[in-house]
Order: C-alpha cells, then structure tokens, then sequence
C-alpha cells in the first residue's frame, strides 16, 4: 500500500480565485491511498517547501502529487525538495492546476471540478512512478558560438576570458556583423567602429578563440555536454596564412560589378574583397559566382599581383567536425523585404533609402566618405524626412506586428547628426510614438528636437511620389487631425528588423524551437531569457528578440555565464527518463532499432529467462542509456509492449487516461 | 442517447481528452494559460515527451473509456525536439484514423494538430474548435464500453 502527499498550492489568488482549494483537499482525501493532503499558499517558497518536507518525513510518504503551477517551472523545485527529504525526486508528479486550469477558467465551479480531475490523474500516474537514479556524462570544456556579431563576438570573449576554449563561426568572411556597418550608435554618439574594432582584434587575438569565417554550421547531433558539430569552412580561394592583407588583389580585379554587401548595396565591389578596411581576418574572398577566372577560366590577374603567392584557385571547402559542451546563438538580424510596402517608392526611387543604407551613406568609410548626398544625382539633400515604424507594429500582414524597439532612437541620432554636420538642411520625422525607454534614451531623443530643432510630426506617412528631381510626402498630422503633404530630397525608412534567414535553419539542426516570427524561443520569458528550451543551447542577441547594442552585450555576457555554468562541471546529470527494455517478453524483431532517431537501440544476443521461467539464449534490445533522449518513439514501434519508457511509461499514461475519462 | 438529441442537448459536455508534447504544445497550452486565453474545461491534457510516445492504444483506451474526442498536439513538422518523432507520429496517427473510420467512428473525433511552443493563442483556438466539432458530433456512442467504468 503506498502513501501517497498532495498539496495544493493557492499560488496566491492565481489558484484561490478560481480553484476551491478546500474543496479539492476533501476530494483527494477520499482517494485510496491517499494519506496526507494539505494547502498551503505558495508552495514553492521556503514554507511550502517545509511543510512537504515535513509531511514526507512524518508520514512516510512514498509518493507526491503537487496541484500547482506548470511543471515547466516548479517540477524541478518541488523534485529537489522531496529528495532533500529522502524521497526520491521522481516519485513526485505535478498537476498543473494553473496554466491548464485556473488561469483559463473563470467560473470556480468549473475550475474547482476541472482541478479535482487533474489532481485525481497525476494520483492515478504517480502510483506508478518508480524511483529513477540520473545517469552521468562527461561534458566537453569547449563552447561554440554561432554567429560573429557583437553579441556573438562578446559572449566568445566573456567564455574564453573564463578560461575556456571557443569556436566562433561566422557565415560572413568577417567577424563583425551588423554592429560593424553602423556609423554613430546612440546614446552616446561614440564611433560604432571605434568601440568594436578593438574587441574584433581582441577576440581574434584570444588564445582560447578560435575564428572560423565564411563558414556555415552544416549538421548538428549530440545532447547537452556532448555536442558534435560539423561546420563546413567555405573555399575563400586566398590561403589566409600566407596573405598580407595588401588589398591589391582587389585594386587590380578587373570585374568590379558587384552589389557591395557591406555598404547595402549602394556601391559595387570587386569578385575579389576584403569586405571592409578593419575586416577581421584581413584576408579577402574570392566570390566564385563572380570571378572571371572561375566563371570563363581567363583572367588570374589576383593570382600573378599577389606578392605573397597567396591565391588559391583549387582550394575547397572543408568540413570541420568538432565536439562541444554548449551552444550559443548569435545570428542577429536583417531588415526586412519593402517590396510589399509600394507606397514609399523603395527601389523605385534611388533617393528613398533604409536607415541602414542612411548608416552607410554617412559613415567615413561608407560609398561615399561620408558626405551626405542623393544617391541620384550627388546632391547634398537640403529637407529629410525620416518615416519611423516602416513595417513595424504592423498588422496588416505585410510587415512585422512586433515593435523593432531601435528605430526610434537610431533615427532620432540619424536626424540629429544630420542636423549637426548640415545645420542648413531641414529633418522632418514622422512617428506613430516615439518609444524612449532606457537610460539617456529620452533625454537624447528631447535634444534632437528641442537643440537640434528636427520637427517630429505624429502621423503616418502614406505615400511618396516622385516629382521632377525631389520626392512629394503625403502624410497625416494626427495632432491637427490634418492632412499634409511635404517635399522632400530624400526620405529615410526605419525598416523593420527581422531576424536573420538563418535561424530556422538552424532552430532545426539544434532543435531549439522558434516563434511565428523566427525569433528564437526562451526557456522562460522572465526567468530563462537566454536558454533555449533545448538544454545546452542558448541564445544571444537579436536573435532572441529586438534589442539595441548595450542589451545585446549584457544579453550576450549572460549567455556565456551560463555556458560556464555548463563548461566547470565535469559531469551532468543526465536525464533518467529513457527508455528500456524488458528483455522477458522482447522478441528481437528491433522495430525499435529502425526508429530511434538517436541510433541508442541496438540488438545484442543475450541469455534471457522467458515467460514460462525457461532460460535462453536470443537477441533482444539493448537501450544506450547514454545516447538516449526519451522520446519513447520505440515504445509504440514495439509490437510486444516490451519497450517502455520511464516516467511515462505506457502503466503511467494509461493510468492518466482512465482517471480522466 | 441518439446522436441527434445530443445536439439538442445544450448542457451536453463532451469529454475531451489532449496529448500534448512536452516541447511545443503542452508549452504552447501554458502559453494560452498565460495569455488567459480561454477554452472549455472539459479538455484535460495529459503529457508526453513526445507527440509520438503516444501509442495509437491510449487514444482507443480513451474512446473505450468514453471519451468524446481525443486531441494530439505535438511540434510543427521539422521542428521536432527529438527531430523525427512528430514524422512517426503522422504516419501512426493516420493509420489509425482510418482504422477508425473502418470502425465506423465519424472523422473528426480524433485529431492531430502542430502547435509550437509559442502559440498559446493558437492552442486556445484549436481546443475551442476541437471542442465545438465534438459538441456537434454529440456523444461517443461507439466504442464506448460501459464495462470499463466498474
């Protein structure tokens, strides 16, 4: 006979209003079995705990069923105080009377009656729990980040600061990313370059770093601790030990028609580049796609200027396989497609341009040195109008519905250095709000109009028509309820951000799920902002979510905590939930073996004693518990019933669906 | 009681019984609880690591048992956590709804759906949807074997 504990947690009034917690006691006490029942207010803090601790020491209770929150946030709490009482932690089951209950039921009736059912499954699946030992494996001390830009550049350099190796992997042939195009960054106005050239050289320089560019992560398998990675390091055609970075190859290439990715598109580039002047390795990449010598077999003037024989034709990608503790995503973000957004004249007109173009247009090192000009005729544009919100907080299905969070502030710094650098030159912003939260934010953006007099509007813009050699604005003043329509030399779009194309790529290779809008998904939106649900991963960045560059660096100095979190242990528990198999009634037909996704089946010829008490000698499966992850795809694979799956087993499920029903 | 009366039978409550895996829809189900997004009471999720533990025998025990409706939800095809196990629980699934066609139970009373981690809205609206074709499919009449409540 067992003993089993429920307790029942009122989680304040988020159980209380809507569960009769009274009511569900009473009703569980009538259960067999049944020999302590008791509530408590919250029973995840110190005295909850106490008082399931107690109840199990006095008692002798030999399971706990805990009416409570989502087991995604207090199982493991609630396990850890049943074992400090000597109980072991998975004879513990959760019914999630919050989530599934409280919170989407308003009436107390239904929500009381809807509370007593889960209690009376998780009772009816306990009793079949049986007392599981977590496993050990062996953790890899080496950490790999995906993506070079600061945030992934950032959470390498925290990790190898810690003393411990990391790979970088870059899909562009530098490291840098988007932080790298930015001309100014708010709200200090310090040089975007300035401030992370200098962590590009540190991270390259780092003993523990080591940088792979133009490289891709081709296939991912492994768990937590034991990752195994291939990433394919593309041909750059130049052998990066014996170039100089002299940059002639480039000078001399006679194809130089390229959209130069780097500067937006706004000027050409050679098929052979180094993609900007700080680039992190300095060594260029020969774009095959673009390349005479590759494309017709003439040409080879890279090869005969270079004066370090450093030109390569014949290289070829490599597959680098590499074992790794963690994982951390850092894929950043691009801006999003404007072809459905007509009405601004984007690519019809050469003088309405992304902000990120704006970036480039006036950055030193940009198209063109920095002089703020039409991209049409060179003329220094004399009236700006910046629109805010272009695809973003959009609801109609053509844009994003999220907030892109940096808008307001980069184009209330691109507006005001406009104003700075050409005080004759009028700055007109449009907005739907101007969204100023964090330190300095709005004290910055009150500057831009009242010191540097740019005129903010509230109003959307609606359309843009070319006239002659300046662009109409047709806009309303949502303030004066007023229609208004204004010239223009050039307009500015705060484009939406989205993130980069390939995340959900790679949330498939690394199972770590993603939202409707490809930002990757975190463990716990409040508690576990940079884990992924999937253990070991982590996420770095915009790739998580909006964010400007100071969140991304803390964003990014937390992730790589917790991938030392992972990396200064020499062991992880593993999870116990595995599969296995009774080798009784097995008959080593290996169903089991053809569906494991994880290769942890497998047959081995064992002596066995049968159901009628005979011993013999026949294959039957063998469980990897290592490799094994749980899913318990083998045990309805298996026509015997012989595979089984620990803490869900088919005893425990089918226990649940007859307390329901 | 004839299927008809039962659609008459406004107080008529089926009783519906989901499979959630553990990665993406029973997330997704907390998701709706966050949100506060509603659906009928009388959908009681049960959960699994994955779509496919569930064996194709829990969904008859549950008809058996009298259930109304039974409801799988797992992650979107490709984003499985355990990368395949959502492609093995299509097939099975599948097979097993044409059994129970053959069997004579109507389409609908057993679904499969792709609910991830983050569309609690979508978990909200898909119970409510479930729910109101069971409500007009009226009482599982079938396969449900009175013996398996003694």
């Amino acid at each position: 006979m067992q003993k089993i504990g429920v307790f029942v947690c009122w989680c304040g009034s988020n159980i209380a209003a809507t569960v009769d917690v009274a009511k569900v006691i009473e009703s569980v006490k009538a259960i067999p079995d049944v020999a302590f029942a008791s509530d408590y207010r919250y029973m995840c803090s110190e005295g909850g705990q106490d008082l399931m601790q107690n109840a199990i020491r006095e008692h002798g209770l030999t399971r706990v069923v805990v009416c409570a929150c989502s087991p995604r946030m207090h199982e493991a709490t609630f396990r850890k105080a049943a074992e400090a009482a000597g109980l072991n932690p998975f004879l513990l089951e959760i019914a999630n009377i919050r989530e599934q209950c409280s919170w989407v039921h308003k009436d107390k009736e239904v929500g009381t009656e809807k509370a007593i059912a889960l209690a009376k499954a998780a009772i009816a699946k306990v009793r079949f729990n049986s007392p599981l030992q977590a496993g050990q494996s062996e953790v890899v001390k080496r950490a790999l980040v995906i993506g070079g830009g600061i945030a992934g550049i950032q959470t390498a350099l925290d990790i190898a600061e810690a003393g411990y190796k990391v790979d970088l992997v870059e899909k562009k042939p530098s490291i840098g990313g988007r932080m790298s195009q930015l001309d100014k960054t708010f709200p200090t106005l310090d040089c975007s370059a300035c401030i992370l050239t200098p962590k590009m050289v540190d991270v390259a320089a780092h003993p523990n770093v080591t940088i792979y560019t133009y490289s891709e992560i081709e296939k991912v398998s492994g768990y937590v601790g034991q990752f195994e990675v291939d990433i394919r390091k593309r041909a750059r055609s130049v052998k990066a030990d014996l170039c100089t970075g002299c940059g002639v190859c480039q000078d001399k290439c006679p194809s130089k028609k390229t959209p130069n990715e780097f500067n937006q598109g706004l000027d050409n580039r050679s098929a052979i580049y180094i993609t900007f002047a700080q680039a992190v390795p300095k060594v260029p990449v020969i774009d095959r796609e673009h390349c005479l010598k590759f494309q017709t077999g003439k040409c080879g003037i890279c090869e005969k200027v270079c004066p370090s024989k450093a030109i390569d034709y014949t290289q070829e990608d490599e597959i680098i396989t590499q074992k790794y503790g963690a994982i951390v995503l850092a894929t950043g973000f691009e801006t999003i497609d404007l072809t459905k957004f007509g009405e601004y004249q984007y690519g019809k007109s050469k003088d309405v341009i992304t902000s990120l173009e704006f970036e480039r247009l006036t950055n030193a090192a940009g198209p063109t040195e920095g002089h703020l000009q039409r991209m049409s005729d060179g003329k220094q544009p004399k009236h700006i109008v910046f629109v805010s919100c272009v695809g973003s907080r959009d609801v109609s299905g053509r844009g994003k519905e999220y907030c892109s969070k940096i808008c307001c502030m980069y184009t209330a710094k691109q507006a005001m250095l406009t104003r700075e650098k050409y005080p004759d030159t009028d700055v007109t912003v449009f907005y739907i709000d101007v969204r100023t939260p964090g330190k300095g934010f709005d004290e910055f953006y009150r500057r831009a109009v009242e010191e540097y007099n740019v005129h903010y509007i509230k109003g959307q813009v609606g359309k843009i028509l070319e006239q002659g050699d300046h662009l109409l604005v047709y806009a309303s003043d949502a303030l004066s309820n007023s229609h208004i329509s204004l010239e223009a030399d050039m307009v500015v779009l705060a484009t939406a951000i989205q993130p980069s194309q390939d995340a959900k790529k790679l949330a498939t290779m690394l199972t770590a799920s993603i939202d409707n809008n490809n930002f990757f998904t975190e463990a716990h939106a409040k508690l576990r902002p940079v884990e992924s649900p999937t253990a070991g991963v982590f996420l770095s960045g915009v790739c998580q979510g909006p964010k400007d560059v100071p969140e991304t660096v803390s964003q990014a100095g937390a992730a790589a905590v917790k991938v030392l979190g992972i990396l200064s242990k020499d062991t992880l528990a593993t999870n116990p939930c595995v599969a296995s198999c009774n080798e009784r009634i097995c008959s080593g037909c290996l169903a089991c073996e053809n569906v494991c996704p994880y290769g942890a089946i497998g047959g081995e010829e064992k002596t066995v004693i049968n159901l009628n008490g005979k011993r013999e000698q026949r294959v039957v499966s063998v469980v990897n518990e290592a490799l094994c992850q749980g899913c318990g795809a083998c045990t309805v694979a298996c026509p015997c019933g012989a595979m089984d799956l620990n803490g869900f087993s088919n005893k425990q499920i089918t226990a649940e669906v007859d307390a329901i029903c | 009681m004839l299927e008809s009366e039962a659609c008459e039978n406004t107080n008529y409550n089926p009783l519906i019984v989901a499979f959630c895996c553990n990665w993406c829809s029973y997330a997704g189900a907390d998701g709706a609880g966050t949100a506060r997004k509603s659906y009928p009471a009388n959908i009681k999720i049960i959960k699994v690591p994955c779509s496919c533990r569930v064996n194709p025998l829990f969904v008859l025990r549950a008809f058996l048992r009298g259930a109304d409706g039974v409801i799988l939800c797992g992650c979107h095809p490709g984003d499985c956590h355990y990368t395949s196990g959502n492609y093995y629980t299509r097939r099975r699934m599948k097979l097993l709804m044409s059994t129970l066609s053959y069997l004579g139970i109507e389409d609908g009373r057993m679904r499969v759906e792709w609910v991830s981690a983050a569309e609690g809205n979508k978990f909200s609206e898909t119970m409510n949807s479930f729910a109101e074709t069971i409500k007009s499919l009226g009482e599982n009449v079938k396969l449900r074997d009175l013996r398996c409540k003694k």
